[in-house]
């Protein structure tokens, strides 16, 4: 069966994600990432940041709200129940602060079979307030049997 | 800088994840698949058990690279994974790590995840800036 490849190209409208103190902390406590400018204003302040900082794969809580519809839109036809997240990248820019007021837009890159499988590549982009690159993720979701 | 050298290994980082890790997780990231937190759910779709979310794994070898730089969140230029065998709970997962390329602050280190026999993470590049 033919993957249906219409949504290569789309784009879906950004998401708005504001940052916040707590987040970035139970973020960091769950990978037990240590470091004080995650948990203090003042570590984070004599560190050379505005605000508390999120470790950079904090990524995937600001741009996840953009990447879900996507993935979900009928027009993409993913299978959803025989996905798997086969590759993830970031490239980091500006580090997300608290208070930070992140949009991220999303748009489907390609949707490619090999081997029985299909491959569905999303690109999400992420901005600050101050319009300052944040990060770029590109996601890999891979689906058996198609 | 750090005074790298192309094939020095980097610290290796050892963790085993408690049995509420991926519920701990999920509340963090906002992935409440019930593969990851429903252990009978995971059962009944074929799995051994629940399984860590791919990305938390991501996260281990994030912080295993950003040790470079004693955890510096603005060194981490890039990373880039494939996500392989599944990571389960209460079993110890390494993260190691080889130097590839150095480029005057810009180090490339290749970075591998595993749990036992099950390869995690594979062919993962970080690029740093230190």
């Amino acid at each position: 069966m033919a993957l249906k490849t219409d949504a290569v190209g789309k784009e879906w409208p950004g998401t708005t994600y504001q940052v916040g103190r707590e987040k970035i902390k139970e973020y960091a406590s769950a990978l037990g990432i240590e470091n004080q400018v995650h948990f203090d204003v003042g570590e984070a302040h004599r560190a050379g940041f505005r605000d508390v900082v999120a470790p950079p794969m904090f990524a995937v809580v600001y741009s996840s709200p953009a990447i879900a519809p996507a993935i979900l839109d009928p027009e993409v036809e993913l299978n959803f129940a025989a996905m798997v997240h086969g590759g993830q990248e970031f490239e980091w820019d500006e580090p997300a602060c608290s208070g930070d007021e992140i949009t991220t837009s999303a748009k489907c890159l390609s949707i490619e079979e090999k081997d029985g499988k299909g491959f569905y590549v999303f690109e999400t982009n992420s901005v600050n307030q101050d319009g300052a690159q944040v990060a770029r993720g590109t996601w890999t979701l891979i689906v058996r049997g198609v | 800088m750090a005074d790298l050298n192309v094939g020095d290994q980097i610290a290796e980082l050892r963790v085993t994840p408690d049995k509420y890790l991926p519920h701990r997780y999920a509340g963090a990231s906002g992935d409440f698949n019930p593969i990851h937190i429903d252990d009978q759910f995971a059962k009944m779709v074929g799995l051994p058990r629940n399984i860590l979310h791919g990305l938390y794994s991501m996260g281990l070898v994030a912080k295993a690279n950003a040790a470079l730089a004693d955890g510096d969140p603005r060194a981490l230029k890039r990373l880039s994974v494939q996500m392989r065998g599944m990571g389960v709970p209460e079993e110890e997962i390494v993260v190691t790590g080889t130097v590839k390329s150095v480029e005057g602050d810009r180090v490339v280190v290749d970075t591998v995840a595993t749990q036992g026999e099950a390869t995690l993470i594979k062919n993962a590049e970080a690029e740093l800036e230190l």
